[in-house]
Protein backbone atom coordinates (compact mmCIF):
# COMPACT_ATOMS: atom_id res chain seq x y z
CA UNK A 1 0.00 0.00 0.00
CA UNK A 2 1.37 3.54 -1.04
CA UNK A 3 0.04 4.94 2.50
CA UNK A 4 3.24 5.51 4.32
CA UNK A 5 3.47 3.42 7.71
CA UNK A 6 3.23 5.32 11.41
CA UNK A 7 6.57 5.98 12.04
CA UNK A 8 8.65 3.24 12.77
CA UNK A 9 10.69 2.68 15.88
CA UNK A 10 13.40 1.55 13.96
CA UNK A 11 15.39 3.47 11.32
CA UNK A 12 17.71 1.93 9.48
CA UNK A 13 19.75 4.75 7.01
CA UNK A 14 23.65 5.80 6.49
CA UNK A 15 25.46 8.80 7.79
CA UNK A 16 27.61 10.25 4.96
CA UNK A 17 31.01 12.09 6.73
CA UNK A 18 30.75 14.80 3.58
CA UNK A 19 34.77 16.06 6.22
CA UNK A 20 35.96 12.01 5.18
CA UNK A 21 34.98 11.42 1.71
CA UNK A 22 37.56 11.54 -0.91
CA UNK A 23 35.62 11.20 -3.68
CA UNK A 24 36.99 7.85 -4.76
CA UNK A 25 33.38 6.27 -6.41
CA UNK A 26 34.37 2.97 -4.79
CA UNK A 27 30.87 3.14 -3.29
CA UNK A 28 29.17 3.50 -6.47
CA UNK A 29 30.56 0.40 -8.03
CA UNK A 30 30.02 -1.46 -5.31
CA UNK A 31 26.42 -0.90 -5.06
CA UNK A 32 26.34 -1.26 -8.68
CA UNK A 33 28.20 -4.75 -8.71
CA UNK A 34 25.59 -5.93 -6.09
CA UNK A 35 22.84 -4.63 -6.44
CA UNK A 36 23.03 -5.53 -10.22
CA UNK A 37 23.86 -9.23 -9.33
CA UNK A 38 21.38 -9.87 -7.02
CA UNK A 39 17.99 -8.56 -5.75
CA UNK A 40 15.33 -7.57 -9.04
CA UNK A 41 16.26 -6.03 -12.49
CA UNK A 42 19.53 -5.34 -13.43
CA UNK A 43 20.99 -2.02 -13.60
CA UNK A 44 21.76 -1.70 -17.35
CA UNK A 45 24.01 0.13 -19.22
CA UNK A 46 23.62 1.37 -22.89
CA UNK A 47 26.10 2.30 -24.69
CA UNK A 48 28.62 1.11 -22.04
CA UNK A 49 31.71 0.95 -24.45
CA UNK A 50 30.64 3.93 -27.14
CA UNK A 51 30.52 7.73 -27.55
CA UNK A 52 27.61 8.35 -25.22
CA UNK A 53 27.40 5.49 -22.58
CA UNK A 54 24.53 5.82 -20.12
CA UNK A 55 23.43 4.06 -17.22
CA UNK A 56 21.64 3.03 -14.28
CA UNK A 57 22.93 3.60 -10.73
CA UNK A 58 21.62 4.01 -7.32
CA UNK A 59 23.98 6.10 -5.75
CA UNK A 60 26.05 8.72 -7.28
CA UNK A 61 28.93 10.96 -6.11
CA UNK A 62 28.89 14.84 -6.78
CA UNK A 63 31.96 17.40 -6.27
CA UNK A 64 31.27 20.46 -4.90
CA UNK A 65 33.56 23.73 -4.59
CA UNK A 66 32.26 25.73 -1.90
CA UNK A 67 34.39 29.36 -1.96
CA UNK A 68 34.11 30.97 1.53
CA UNK A 69 33.84 34.98 1.73
CA UNK A 70 37.78 34.29 3.02
CA UNK A 71 40.16 32.11 2.38
CA UNK A 72 40.60 28.69 -0.67
CA UNK A 73 37.73 27.30 -2.03
CA UNK A 74 37.64 24.05 -0.56
CA UNK A 75 36.06 21.09 -2.64
CA UNK A 76 33.67 18.55 -1.34
CA UNK A 77 32.45 15.11 -2.84
CA UNK A 78 29.28 14.19 -2.06
CA UNK A 79 27.48 10.88 -2.39
CA UNK A 80 23.57 10.84 -3.11
CA UNK A 81 21.62 7.72 -2.32
CA UNK A 82 17.89 7.52 -1.00
CA UNK A 83 17.80 9.10 2.05
CA UNK A 84 14.72 6.70 2.89
CA UNK A 85 12.59 9.76 3.72
CA UNK A 86 10.40 9.41 7.14
CA UNK A 87 7.50 11.52 4.76
CA UNK A 88 8.77 9.74 1.15
CA UNK A 89 6.78 11.73 -1.32
CA UNK A 90 7.53 8.82 -4.02
CA UNK A 91 5.70 6.54 -1.90
CA UNK A 92 2.10 8.23 -1.42
CA UNK A 93 2.81 9.41 -5.56
CA UNK A 94 2.54 5.32 -6.67
CA UNK A 95 -0.68 4.45 -8.50
CA UNK A 96 0.09 0.92 -8.19
CA UNK A 97 1.46 0.33 -4.76
CA UNK A 98 4.81 -0.66 -5.82
CA UNK A 99 6.74 1.89 -3.85
CA UNK A 100 6.42 1.10 -0.13
CA UNK A 101 8.10 1.85 2.68
CA UNK A 102 8.86 -0.80 5.46
CA UNK A 103 6.66 -0.61 8.86
CA UNK A 104 9.33 -2.55 10.74
CA UNK A 105 13.14 -0.53 9.46
CA UNK A 106 11.69 2.06 7.53
CA UNK A 107 13.49 1.50 4.29
CA UNK A 108 11.63 2.27 1.15
CA UNK A 109 11.59 -0.13 -1.31
CA UNK A 110 10.30 -0.70 -4.69
CA UNK A 111 8.03 -4.35 -5.90
CA UNK A 112 9.28 -4.42 -8.94
CA UNK A 113 6.64 -6.71 -10.39
CA UNK A 114 3.91 -4.41 -9.59
CA UNK A 115 6.01 -1.38 -11.34
CA UNK A 116 4.65 0.04 -14.13
CA UNK A 117 7.22 2.34 -15.02
CA UNK A 118 5.42 5.46 -14.79
CA UNK A 119 8.13 7.88 -13.17
CA UNK A 120 6.18 9.37 -11.00
CA UNK A 121 8.13 8.25 -7.98
CA UNK A 122 11.18 9.85 -9.30
CA UNK A 123 9.39 13.23 -10.10
CA UNK A 124 8.05 13.63 -6.73
CA UNK A 125 11.66 12.99 -5.10
CA UNK A 126 13.68 16.13 -4.83
CA UNK A 127 16.93 13.99 -4.61
CA UNK A 128 17.01 11.76 -7.77
CA UNK A 129 17.05 9.22 -6.05
CA UNK A 130 15.94 7.17 -8.46
CA UNK A 131 15.85 6.27 -11.72
CA UNK A 132 14.05 4.30 -14.27
CA UNK A 133 15.48 1.69 -16.03
CA UNK A 134 16.03 2.38 -19.90
CA UNK A 135 16.28 -1.60 -20.18
CA UNK A 136 13.74 -2.83 -17.77
CA UNK A 137 11.22 -0.51 -17.66
CA UNK A 138 11.10 -0.42 -14.00
CA UNK A 139 11.89 2.11 -11.13
CA UNK A 140 15.08 1.26 -9.63
CA UNK A 141 16.15 2.33 -6.16
CA UNK A 142 18.24 2.08 -3.31
CA UNK A 143 17.10 -0.91 -1.13
CA UNK A 144 19.96 0.18 1.89
CA UNK A 145 21.21 -3.76 0.57
CA UNK A 146 17.71 -4.53 2.48
CA UNK A 147 19.37 -8.83 0.76
CA UNK A 148 22.35 -8.14 2.73
CA UNK A 149 21.85 -6.58 6.31
CA UNK A 150 19.01 -9.40 6.97
CA UNK A 151 21.03 -12.14 5.26
CA UNK A 152 22.48 -14.88 7.42
CA UNK A 153 24.70 -16.80 4.81
CA UNK A 154 26.64 -13.50 4.80
CA UNK A 155 29.86 -13.56 7.20
CA UNK A 156 28.61 -10.73 9.96
CA UNK A 157 31.38 -8.40 8.72
CA UNK A 158 29.41 -8.24 5.66
CA UNK A 159 25.63 -7.47 6.87
CA UNK A 160 25.83 -3.99 6.04
CA UNK A 161 25.13 -1.64 2.80
CA UNK A 162 28.18 -2.94 0.35
CA UNK A 163 28.88 1.06 0.10
CA UNK A 164 29.19 1.18 3.41
CA UNK A 165 31.53 -2.15 3.43
CA UNK A 166 33.55 -0.98 0.66
CA UNK A 167 34.15 2.66 1.67
CA UNK A 168 38.49 3.22 2.05
CA UNK A 169 37.73 6.02 3.87
CA UNK A 170 35.73 5.35 6.68
CA UNK A 171 33.39 8.21 5.41
CA UNK A 172 29.57 5.95 5.21
CA UNK A 173 27.85 4.85 8.50
CA UNK A 174 25.28 2.13 8.85
CA UNK A 175 22.76 2.30 11.37
CA UNK A 176 19.44 2.67 13.52
CA UNK A 177 19.32 6.50 13.48
CA UNK A 178 15.84 5.94 15.14
CA UNK A 179 17.70 4.87 18.76
CA UNK A 180 19.36 8.11 19.94
CA UNK A 181 21.94 5.60 21.22
CA UNK A 182 23.09 3.87 18.13
CA UNK A 183 26.76 4.57 16.82
CA UNK A 184 24.84 6.70 14.25
CA UNK A 185 22.77 8.60 16.25
CA UNK A 186 25.42 9.63 17.98
CA UNK A 187 27.96 10.41 15.07
CA UNK A 188 24.81 12.69 14.19
CA UNK A 189 24.65 14.58 17.56
CA UNK A 190 28.31 15.23 18.07
CA UNK A 191 29.05 16.19 14.41
CA UNK A 192 26.30 18.48 14.07
CA UNK A 193 24.70 16.10 11.38
CA UNK A 194 22.27 17.21 8.50
CA UNK A 195 19.01 17.06 6.32
CA UNK A 196 19.31 17.61 2.87
CA UNK A 197 16.86 19.81 1.23
CA UNK A 198 15.01 19.88 4.82
CA UNK A 199 12.45 22.99 3.15
CA UNK A 200 10.89 19.87 1.25
CA UNK A 201 9.23 18.65 4.44
CA UNK A 202 10.62 15.01 3.37
CA UNK A 203 11.98 14.21 6.82
CA UNK A 204 15.13 12.26 5.96
CA UNK A 205 16.47 9.69 7.60
CA UNK A 206 19.92 9.17 6.09
CA UNK A 207 22.32 12.42 7.73
CA UNK A 208 24.65 13.91 6.41
CA UNK A 209 28.09 15.45 8.36
CA UNK A 210 29.02 18.60 7.56
CA UNK A 211 33.03 19.12 6.48
CA UNK A 212 35.38 20.14 9.73
CA UNK A 213 36.28 24.21 9.35
CA UNK A 214 39.44 24.65 8.04
CA UNK A 215 41.90 25.67 10.69
CA UNK A 216 43.68 28.92 9.40
CA UNK A 217 47.77 28.22 10.46
CA UNK A 218 49.62 31.19 10.27
CA UNK A 219 52.69 31.52 8.17
CA UNK A 220 55.79 30.60 9.46
CA UNK A 221 58.94 29.67 6.89
CA UNK A 222 61.35 28.89 9.31
CA UNK A 223 64.10 29.45 6.13
CA UNK A 224 62.89 33.12 5.21
CA UNK A 225 65.38 34.64 7.14
CA UNK A 226 67.93 32.73 5.66
CA UNK A 227 66.63 33.43 2.26
CA UNK A 228 66.69 37.06 2.18
CA UNK A 229 67.07 38.15 -1.56
CA UNK A 230 68.71 40.23 -3.69
CA UNK A 231 71.57 42.26 -2.60
CA UNK A 232 70.69 45.54 -1.99
CA UNK A 233 74.12 47.05 -3.15
CA UNK A 234 73.11 46.11 -6.51
CA UNK A 235 75.87 46.94 -9.93
CA UNK A 236 75.92 47.35 -13.87
CA UNK A 237 73.23 47.77 -15.86
CA UNK A 238 70.38 46.00 -13.82
CA UNK A 239 71.21 48.24 -11.20
CA UNK A 240 70.58 52.00 -12.98
CA UNK A 241 67.58 50.12 -14.87
CA UNK A 242 66.19 49.50 -11.54
CA UNK A 243 67.00 52.76 -10.28
CA UNK A 244 66.26 54.56 -13.15
CA UNK A 245 62.32 52.64 -13.38
CA UNK A 246 61.71 53.12 -10.04
CA UNK A 247 62.15 56.80 -10.61
CA UNK A 248 59.76 56.75 -13.42
CA UNK A 249 56.20 57.91 -12.03
CA UNK A 250 54.73 55.13 -10.88
CA UNK A 251 57.84 53.04 -10.63
CA UNK A 252 57.74 50.48 -7.57
CA UNK A 253 60.46 50.88 -5.02
CA UNK B 1 11.12 18.62 -16.91
CA UNK B 2 11.42 16.88 -20.30
CA UNK B 3 8.57 17.44 -22.67
CA UNK B 4 7.16 14.36 -23.66
CA UNK B 5 5.12 13.92 -26.75
CA UNK B 6 3.10 11.11 -25.26
CA UNK B 7 2.30 13.14 -22.38
CA UNK B 8 2.03 16.46 -23.82
CA UNK B 9 -0.87 14.69 -26.14
CA UNK B 10 -2.64 12.96 -23.54
CA UNK B 11 -3.18 16.08 -21.45
CA UNK B 12 -4.31 18.65 -24.46
CA UNK B 13 -6.54 15.55 -25.95
CA UNK B 14 -8.08 14.02 -22.85
CA UNK B 15 -8.79 17.76 -21.76
CA UNK B 16 -10.47 18.49 -24.98
CA UNK B 17 -12.68 15.25 -24.73
CA UNK B 18 -13.66 15.59 -21.20
CA UNK B 19 -14.20 18.92 -22.07
CA UNK B 20 -16.70 18.41 -24.41
CA UNK B 21 -17.78 15.64 -22.54
CA UNK B 22 -18.62 18.12 -20.08
CA UNK B 23 -21.10 20.40 -21.97
CA UNK B 24 -22.98 16.97 -23.73
CA UNK B 25 -23.71 15.84 -19.79
CA UNK B 26 -24.72 19.14 -18.69
CA UNK B 27 -27.00 18.99 -21.67
CA UNK B 28 -25.73 22.30 -23.54
CA UNK B 29 -26.19 20.28 -26.87
CA UNK B 30 -28.66 17.45 -26.62
CA UNK B 31 -28.01 15.86 -30.31
CA UNK B 32 -30.01 12.50 -30.85
CA UNK B 33 -29.65 9.45 -33.24
CA UNK B 34 -26.66 9.69 -36.04
CA UNK B 35 -25.48 13.18 -34.71
CA UNK B 36 -25.35 11.93 -31.13
CA UNK B 37 -23.03 9.01 -32.16
CA UNK B 38 -20.71 11.69 -33.98
CA UNK B 39 -20.49 14.12 -31.15
CA UNK B 40 -19.85 11.20 -28.94
CA UNK B 41 -17.49 9.51 -31.46
CA UNK B 42 -15.46 12.62 -31.38
CA UNK B 43 -15.58 13.30 -27.54
CA UNK B 44 -14.10 9.84 -26.50
CA UNK B 45 -11.86 9.62 -30.10
CA UNK B 46 -10.37 12.63 -27.84
CA UNK B 47 -10.51 11.72 -24.49
CA UNK B 48 -9.32 7.89 -25.07
CA UNK B 49 -7.02 8.37 -27.63
CA UNK B 50 -5.47 10.91 -25.09
CA UNK B 51 -6.00 8.41 -22.51
CA UNK B 52 -4.18 5.72 -24.31
CA UNK B 53 -1.06 8.38 -25.65
CA UNK B 54 -0.43 8.16 -21.54
CA UNK B 55 0.16 4.55 -21.46
CA UNK B 56 2.93 4.77 -24.43
CA UNK B 57 5.59 6.74 -21.89
CA UNK B 58 4.60 4.01 -19.23
CA UNK B 59 7.79 0.78 -18.75
CA UNK B 60 4.88 -1.63 -18.84
CA UNK B 61 1.58 -0.72 -19.82
CA UNK B 62 0.64 -4.40 -19.47
CA UNK B 63 0.28 -3.88 -15.90
CA UNK B 64 -1.16 -0.44 -16.13
CA UNK B 65 -4.54 -2.12 -14.49
CA UNK B 66 -2.88 -2.33 -11.13
CA UNK B 67 -2.67 1.69 -11.21
CA UNK B 68 -6.77 1.78 -10.27
CA UNK B 69 -5.57 0.33 -6.74
CA UNK B 70 -4.07 3.54 -5.07
CA UNK B 71 -6.43 6.05 -4.91
CA UNK B 72 -6.20 6.65 -1.23
CA UNK B 73 -2.74 8.77 -2.08
CA UNK B 74 -2.20 8.45 -5.39
CA UNK B 75 -3.78 11.48 -7.96
CA UNK B 76 -2.82 9.20 -10.92
CA UNK B 77 -4.29 6.03 -9.37
CA UNK B 78 -7.50 8.78 -8.78
CA UNK B 79 -7.17 9.98 -12.29
CA UNK B 80 -7.53 6.56 -14.17
CA UNK B 81 -10.90 5.67 -11.84
CA UNK B 82 -12.16 9.17 -12.55
CA UNK B 83 -11.65 9.09 -16.17
CA UNK B 84 -12.91 5.26 -16.32
CA UNK B 85 -16.10 6.00 -14.46
CA UNK B 86 -16.99 8.85 -16.42
CA UNK B 87 -16.35 6.63 -19.53
CA UNK B 88 -18.90 4.24 -18.54
CA UNK B 89 -21.41 6.89 -17.52
CA UNK B 90 -21.04 9.02 -20.40
CA UNK B 91 -21.17 5.91 -22.59
CA UNK B 92 -24.51 4.90 -21.04
CA UNK B 93 -25.59 8.41 -21.59
CA UNK B 94 -24.91 8.10 -24.92
CA UNK B 95 -26.68 5.20 -25.76
CA UNK B 96 -29.98 6.71 -24.41
CA UNK B 97 -29.59 9.97 -26.61
CA UNK B 98 -28.22 7.75 -29.87
CA UNK B 99 -30.54 4.46 -29.60
CA UNK B 100 -33.62 6.09 -27.74
CA UNK B 101 -33.32 9.56 -28.60
CA UNK B 102 -33.78 10.15 -25.03
CA UNK B 103 -31.66 11.97 -22.38
CA UNK B 104 -31.10 10.22 -19.22
CA UNK B 105 -30.19 13.45 -17.08
CA UNK B 106 -29.16 11.86 -14.13
CA UNK B 107 -26.00 10.09 -16.08
CA UNK B 108 -25.35 13.33 -18.24
CA UNK B 109 -24.72 15.10 -15.07
CA UNK B 110 -22.79 12.45 -13.08
CA UNK B 111 -20.95 12.33 -16.04
CA UNK B 112 -20.01 15.91 -16.65
CA UNK B 113 -19.27 15.83 -12.59
CA UNK B 114 -16.90 12.76 -13.74
CA UNK B 115 -15.41 14.73 -16.50
CA UNK B 116 -14.29 17.65 -14.24
CA UNK B 117 -12.90 15.60 -11.96
CA UNK B 118 -11.06 14.03 -14.40
CA UNK B 119 -9.40 16.96 -15.61
CA UNK B 120 -8.53 18.21 -11.91
CA UNK B 121 -6.98 14.76 -10.97
CA UNK B 122 -5.15 15.04 -13.68
CA UNK B 123 -4.10 18.42 -13.23
CA UNK B 124 -3.07 17.58 -9.13
CA UNK B 125 -0.87 14.78 -10.29
CA UNK B 126 1.27 17.73 -11.38
CA UNK B 127 0.12 20.39 -8.69
CA UNK B 128 0.91 18.23 -5.86
CA UNK B 129 4.58 18.01 -6.86
CA UNK B 130 6.90 20.21 -4.39
CA UNK B 131 9.82 19.45 -6.00
CA UNK B 132 8.50 21.47 -9.17
CA UNK B 133 7.55 24.77 -7.84
CA UNK B 134 6.66 26.03 -10.64
CA UNK B 135 3.54 23.64 -10.69
CA UNK B 136 3.14 23.56 -7.07
CA UNK B 137 0.46 26.46 -7.43
CA UNK B 138 -3.48 26.34 -7.54
CA UNK B 139 -3.30 28.29 -11.15
CA UNK B 140 -2.45 24.20 -12.76
CA UNK B 141 -5.52 22.42 -11.35
CA UNK B 142 -7.50 25.72 -12.56
CA UNK B 143 -6.12 26.44 -15.74
CA UNK B 144 -6.40 23.07 -16.95
CA UNK B 145 -9.83 22.80 -15.64
CA UNK B 146 -10.66 25.99 -17.49
CA UNK B 147 -8.68 24.90 -20.71
CA UNK B 148 -10.52 21.81 -21.16
CA UNK B 149 -14.03 23.39 -20.61
CA UNK B 150 -13.33 26.32 -22.88
CA UNK B 151 -12.05 23.68 -25.97
CA UNK B 152 -14.56 21.45 -25.07
CA UNK B 153 -17.27 24.22 -25.42
CA UNK B 154 -15.68 25.70 -28.53
CA UNK B 155 -15.50 22.10 -29.74
CA UNK B 156 -18.88 21.51 -28.97
CA UNK B 157 -20.01 24.74 -30.31
CA UNK B 158 -21.15 26.83 -27.47
CA UNK B 159 -19.80 30.03 -28.64
CA UNK B 160 -20.89 32.46 -25.30
CA UNK B 161 -19.17 29.93 -23.16
CA UNK B 162 -16.21 29.58 -25.28
CA UNK B 163 -15.32 32.96 -25.50
CA UNK B 164 -15.65 33.73 -21.47
CA UNK B 165 -13.92 30.45 -20.87
CA UNK B 166 -11.08 31.39 -23.41
CA UNK B 167 -11.06 34.84 -22.35
CA UNK B 168 -10.61 33.91 -18.51
CA UNK B 169 -8.01 30.91 -19.55
CA UNK B 170 -6.13 33.76 -21.04
CA UNK B 171 -5.61 35.25 -17.93
CA UNK B 172 -5.36 32.78 -16.10
CA UNK B 173 -2.11 31.73 -18.27
CA UNK B 174 -0.72 35.24 -18.24
CA UNK B 175 -1.14 35.23 -14.54
CA UNK B 176 0.76 31.71 -14.27
CA UNK B 177 3.95 32.43 -15.74
CA UNK B 178 4.16 35.57 -14.27
CA UNK B 179 4.20 34.26 -10.95
CA UNK B 180 5.57 31.00 -12.31
CA UNK B 181 8.91 32.53 -13.17
CA UNK B 182 9.99 33.34 -9.97
CA UNK B 183 8.09 30.38 -7.95
CA UNK B 184 11.74 28.49 -8.08
CA UNK B 185 13.68 30.69 -6.90
CA UNK B 186 10.80 31.41 -3.79
CA UNK B 187 10.54 28.03 -2.66
CA UNK B 188 13.58 28.06 -0.69
CA UNK B 189 15.19 25.09 -2.43
CA UNK B 190 18.67 26.08 -3.37
CA UNK B 191 21.80 24.97 -3.93
CA UNK B 192 22.73 26.12 -0.29
CA UNK B 193 19.65 24.09 1.12
CA UNK B 194 20.40 20.79 -1.59
CA UNK B 195 23.83 20.36 -0.32
CA UNK B 196 23.43 21.38 2.78
CA UNK B 197 27.06 23.65 2.46
CA UNK B 198 25.90 27.07 1.84
CA UNK B 199 26.98 27.59 5.70
CA UNK B 200 30.61 27.52 4.36
CA UNK B 201 30.33 29.57 1.72
CA UNK B 202 29.20 29.21 -2.34
CA UNK B 203 28.41 26.21 -3.52
CA UNK B 204 29.27 25.37 -7.40
CA UNK B 205 28.95 22.57 -8.97
CA UNK B 206 32.57 21.14 -9.79
CA UNK B 207 32.16 17.78 -10.99
CA UNK B 208 29.07 15.84 -12.02
CA UNK B 209 29.16 11.87 -10.86
CA UNK B 210 29.46 11.31 -14.47
CA UNK B 211 30.95 12.25 -17.71
CA UNK B 212 27.82 10.99 -19.59
CA UNK B 213 24.14 12.04 -19.15
CA UNK B 214 21.60 9.76 -17.20
CA UNK B 215 17.88 9.05 -16.86
CA UNK B 216 17.85 12.13 -14.29
CA UNK B 217 19.39 14.71 -16.42
CA UNK B 218 17.56 13.62 -19.45
CA UNK B 219 14.19 13.48 -17.78
CA UNK B 220 14.14 16.57 -15.08
CA UNK B 221 16.63 19.36 -16.95
CA UNK B 222 15.73 20.69 -19.98
CA UNK B 223 17.25 24.10 -20.56
CA UNK B 224 17.41 24.04 -24.17
CA UNK B 225 13.82 23.92 -25.09
CA UNK B 226 13.71 27.24 -22.61
CA UNK B 227 15.65 29.13 -25.30
CA UNK B 228 12.77 30.07 -27.12
CA UNK B 229 10.06 30.49 -23.88
CA UNK B 230 8.88 33.77 -25.34
CA UNK B 231 8.37 33.62 -28.92
CA UNK B 232 6.42 30.34 -27.57
CA UNK B 233 4.32 31.82 -25.42
CA UNK B 234 3.19 34.44 -27.45
CA UNK B 235 2.73 32.50 -30.03
CA UNK B 236 1.11 29.59 -27.57
CA UNK B 237 -1.19 32.64 -26.53
CA UNK B 238 -2.28 34.13 -30.19
CA UNK B 239 -3.11 29.87 -31.28
CA UNK B 240 -4.73 28.86 -28.17
CA UNK B 241 -6.80 31.82 -27.61
CA UNK B 242 -6.21 35.25 -29.84
CA UNK B 243 -7.26 33.40 -33.04
CA UNK B 244 -10.30 31.26 -32.04
CA UNK B 245 -11.47 34.11 -30.14
CA UNK B 246 -11.78 36.45 -33.28
CA UNK B 247 -12.90 33.43 -35.27
CA UNK B 248 -15.46 33.14 -32.86
CA UNK B 249 -16.40 36.80 -32.83
CA UNK B 250 -16.79 36.39 -37.10
CA UNK B 251 -20.38 35.69 -38.28
CA UNK B 252 -20.56 32.18 -38.05
CA UNK B 253 -19.40 29.76 -40.55
CA UNK B 254 -18.50 25.74 -40.41
CA UNK B 255 -14.64 26.73 -42.05
CA UNK B 256 -14.01 29.67 -39.33
CA UNK B 257 -15.68 26.96 -37.04
CA UNK B 258 -13.01 24.44 -37.45
CA UNK B 259 -10.32 27.18 -37.97
CA UNK B 260 -10.99 27.85 -34.67
CA UNK B 261 -10.85 24.59 -33.16
CA UNK B 262 -7.75 23.85 -35.01
CA UNK B 263 -5.79 27.00 -33.89
CA UNK B 264 -6.56 26.27 -30.28
CA UNK B 265 -5.83 22.70 -30.45
CA UNK B 266 -2.39 23.59 -31.90
CA UNK B 267 -2.04 26.61 -29.05
CA UNK B 268 -2.56 24.53 -26.41
CA UNK B 269 -0.41 22.16 -27.41
CA UNK B 270 2.64 24.65 -27.79
CA UNK B 271 1.56 25.85 -23.94
CA UNK B 272 1.17 22.29 -23.01
CA UNK B 273 4.99 21.75 -24.39
CA UNK B 274 5.82 25.10 -22.33
CA UNK B 275 3.91 23.44 -19.19
CA UNK B 276 6.62 20.69 -19.29
CA UNK B 277 9.98 22.54 -20.80
CA UNK B 278 10.09 25.10 -18.54
CA UNK B 279 9.35 23.47 -14.96
CA UNK B 280 11.84 23.53 -13.16
CA UNK B 281 12.59 20.21 -10.91
CA UNK B 282 14.85 20.63 -7.62
CA UNK B 283 16.98 17.69 -8.45
CA UNK B 284 18.74 19.94 -11.52
CA UNK B 285 20.19 21.98 -8.48
CA UNK B 286 22.72 19.42 -7.53
CA UNK B 287 24.17 19.09 -11.17
CA UNK B 288 24.22 23.00 -10.84
CA UNK B 289 21.54 23.49 -13.46
CA UNK B 290 18.00 24.37 -13.21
Amino acid sequence: MTQLPPPSAKKLGLVIDLDTCVGCHACVISCKGWNTENYGAPLSDQDPYGAAPSGTFLNRVHSYEVQPDQGAAQLIHFPKSCLHCEDAPCVTVCPTGASYKRAEDGIVLVNESDCIGCGLCAWACPYGAREMDAKEGVMKKCTLCVDRIYNENLPEEDREPACVRTCPSGARHFGDLGDPDSDVSQLVAERGGFDLMPEQGTKPVNKYLPPRPKDQEPEIDILAPYLEPVAEDGKGFAHWLDKALSSLPGGAQ
Amino acid sequence: MHPAPSVIIFTTFSGLGFGLLFWLGVGALVPTGLSAFIWFAIAYIFAVGGLLASTFHLGHPERAVKAFSQWKTSWLSREGICAVATLIIMALYGAGLVFAGARIGIFGWLGAAGAIATVFTTSMIYAQLKTVPRWKHWTTPALFLVLSLGGGALLGGQVIEALILLLIASSLQFYAWVTGDTRLAQSGTDMASATGLGHIGKVRAFEPPHTGTNYLMREFIHVVGRKHAQQLRIIGLGLAFALPLLFLLLPFNHIFAALAVLSHVAGVLTLRWLFFAEAEHVVGLYYGKR
